[in-house]
């Protein structure tokens, strides 16, 4: 049974892996954006916890800033997608726009709250 | 008032030598008199004004000067009724307790009040100038004008000027009038000391201090403030010393005590004619204070237990200079202290002020004062029960005994000696004993430091582990940037004509500059800065942003999807 697991989970993994290689390089670029900041967030919330959240402000501000613009970046992605039918009239560029204006906004705030 | 004015200008032209005469001078005189009331006061004018002891004075003035001034003998009953005015008007004279007299009036609405002082004054002048022209005597007692001399001089020095002058002038008058010249009786001293042998001393002036007739002082009567009905010395002659005109007493022969006298005297003149021109003032009191030296002694102080009361352990002491005795009780003794104090003629003496004052170390002090019994002070100091007086402080008290009087000449504060108490602990709720006076100048020495105690800062992380985690703070960026590389990516998008190249410069240009205005506010600028910068930014880059985003939308969607 642990084999045919095994083997079923690598067949699963495959399959992840070719459908992901069709998706458009734009779509491809705003996903590793996402990695990237999320493993940003992570990493503060590691040092957190190794060194305690003394100026908790600032910790707070580093990991929403990272979680925000990912937050962002997917939806930018799901506006960008070609395939989802509900952003069908929306220009890509105009989601582009509106992303860099709510992360300029979002790194506004966080600027203030860093301290 | 305009009769006197006139008639005395008239008068005093007179006496520098010209001759005037008043030729109806019975008419003028008749009009001053038609302003007297029966009570011997006068109105100062015809007109309803009041009558005044005041005006009467100046009336009589007046009078005095139209008498002189006419050519004829005036109708002498007129001067008789004039003189029966003046006696009714001195009916209304009035006295002090001391023997002094004066005139003075009611205070009136509208005329103006003039005080003793002036009604005294004017009725003074006016008498005495009256008295000088009229032949024949004017019947006031002698005693009157001495009391009313005794009135002027006991003002002593006014403080207005004007008061000394109606004070200089009318003792001028009385100093040589007709009526009778008033003799003062003084003393240089009042207060005499027995021991140093003063003599009691008088002198007999008239009121400007010119000498007086021959005459004697007699001490008629000499009373102490205690018993006024008895006296104690009754008739002496006060001997004359003619260089120095002072009358004088020895007084060591009377056998005085010290203490407070009342002093009756009495002048005789030695020429019976004498009589009629000088006033000698009656019986005159005077108060007088005889001190001396007072003598203590027979002083003996000791400790006794509560049960025995024999005089064994008493020590003598000498009062005449400080002692040093030493004693030593607790709580169950008494202290017994003992004097007497004897007057120069050995009779018993009783000062105002007898104190026994026990002083602790700590400055806290105890005083008593201390009561006679038969001529003779004993005080009994019962330690059980002033153990809660002396605020159960136990130790050395230094004893001091003083005694006090106005008589006495030796007057003293004598350190006695020193006690060691031993009283038992205070109890809780014993009142504490008083805070002694600190030196005021404590309060501006320096104060103790302050410590001040600040948070403790919170723990840091070390500097190396804070290093290691930025750097791996970066590594996904560099991450992001590896995988675009893998991904393809490339700039082919880029537009190559020149507007729209502008735009895309610009644009990208504007958001790396609000993201390098966000590090500047995070290292130096404040929010408003910051938001106004964004602001201007803001407003740029949306244009710019607009453009080249719409060219990007227009142009073919085949180069999009690379």
């Amino acid at each position: 049974m642990a084999k045919s697991n095994a083997s079923d989970a690598q067949a699963l993994i495959r399959s992840l892996r070719s459908a992901y290689a069709a998706t458009p390089t734009n779509l491809k670029i705003i996903d590793l954006y996402v990695v990237f900041a999320i493993a940003t967030a992570i990493i503060q919330v590691v040092y957190m916890g190794i060194v305690g959240s003394f100026p908790f402000n600032s910790f707070l501000s580093g990991v929403l800033s990272c979680v925000g613009t990912a937050v962002l970046a997917v939806c930018l992605r799901s506006q960008v997608n070609k395939e989802n039918k509900e952003f069908k009239d929306l220009p890509p560029e105009r989601a582009f726009a509106d992303f860099v204006l709510c992360n300029l906004v979002l790194h506004l705030v966080i600027m203030n709250f860093l301290g | 008032m305009d009769f006197y004015y006139s008639v005395l200008s008239l008068f005093y032209i007179k006496q520098q030598g010209s001759s005037i005469v008043l030729l109806d001078a019975d008419v003028i005189f008749d009009s001053i008199k038609a302003h007297g009331q029966s009570d011997g006061r006068y109105r100062y004018d015809s007109d309803n004004s009041e009558p005044s002891t005041h005006a009467a004075g100046i009336a009589l003035e007046t009078l005095a000067g139209v008498l002189s001034l006419a050519d004829s003998d005036m109708d002498q009953s007129k001067i008789e009724v004039v003189k029966n005015d003046i006696v009714k008007l001195f009916d209304s004279i009035k006295s002090y307790d001391d023997g002094t007299l004066y005139f003075d009036e009611k205070r009136i609405g509208d005329t103006e009040y003039r005080g003793p002082l002036a009604t005294t004054a004017s009725v003074v002048h006016g008498v005495t100038a009256f008295a000088a022209i009229v032949s024949g005597k004017l019947e006031i007692n002698g005693d009157k004008m001495a009391g009313l001399a005794k009135f002027f001089l006991s003002i002593g020095i006014p403080g207005r000027t004007n008061d000394i002058y109606i004070q200089l002038e009318s003792l001028s008058c009385l100093e040589n009038n007709r009526i009778s010249i008033p003799l003062i009786l003084s003393f240089p001293a009042a207060v005499l000391s027995l021991s140093s042998k003063d003599r009691l001393k008088a002198d007999v002036t008239t009121v400007f201090g010119s000498a007086a007739p021959p005459l004697t002082v007699n001490l008629v009567q000499v009373f102490s403030p205690d018993s006024e009905d008895v006296p104690i010395l009754e008739n002496k002659e006060l001997q004359c010393d003619p260089e120095n005109s002072i009358h004088y007493l020895d007084l060591l022969p009377l056998k005085v005590d010290v203490g407070k006298y009342i002093l009756f005297f009495e002048i005789s003149l030695h020429d019976p004619d004498h009589l009629n021109i000088y006033a000698t003032g009656g019986r005159i009191k005077a108060f007088f204070f005889f001190t001396g030296i007072i003598k203590a002694d027979k002083a003996a102080v000791g400790i006794f237990d509560t049960d025995a009361e024999n005089a064994v352990a008493l020590q003598k002491l000498d009062l005449s200079r400080d002692n040093t005795v030493s004693l030593a009780a607790n709580h169950l003794k008494k202290m017994h202290l003992n004097f007497q104090l004897l007057t120069p003629l050995g009779h018993t003496f009783k000062p105002h002020q007898v104190f026994l004052k026990l002083r602790h170390e700590s400055k806290v002090e105890h005083i008593f004062a201390l009561e006679s019994s038969a001529g003779k002070y004993k005080v009994l100091l019962d330690f059980l029960g002033l153990v809660e007086k002396f605020y159960y402080l136990s130790g050395r008290y230094d004893i001091k005994l003083a005694v006090g009087d106005a008589a006495m000449e030796n007057s003293f504060l004598r350190a006695i000696g020193h006690i060691d108490l031993d009283l038992p602990q205070s109890p809780e709720k014993a009142a504490p004993p008083p805070p002694q006076p600190i030196d005021p100048y404590l309060r501006f020495v320096p104060k103790q430091e302050i410590s001040h105690i600040f948070r403790a800062p919170e723990k840091r992380p070390p500097e190396e582990l804070s290093s290691a985690f930025l750097v791996l703070t970066l590594l996904p960026l560099v991450g992001f940037l590896i995988g675009l590389l893998h991904l393809g990516v490339n700039l082919k998008g880029f537009p190559s004509s020149s507007v729209p190249v502008f735009c895309s410069i610009l644009f990208h240009g504007g958001i790396g500059a609000i993201l390098l205005l966000y590090v500047f506010f995070w290292l130096k600028l404040d929010l408003f800065t910051t938001l106004e910068a964004l602001g201007l930014l803001g407003v740029f880059l949306i244009f710019v942003g607009h453009r080249t985003l719409s060219h990007h939308a227009s142009t073919p969607t085949k180069l999009k999807t690379t």
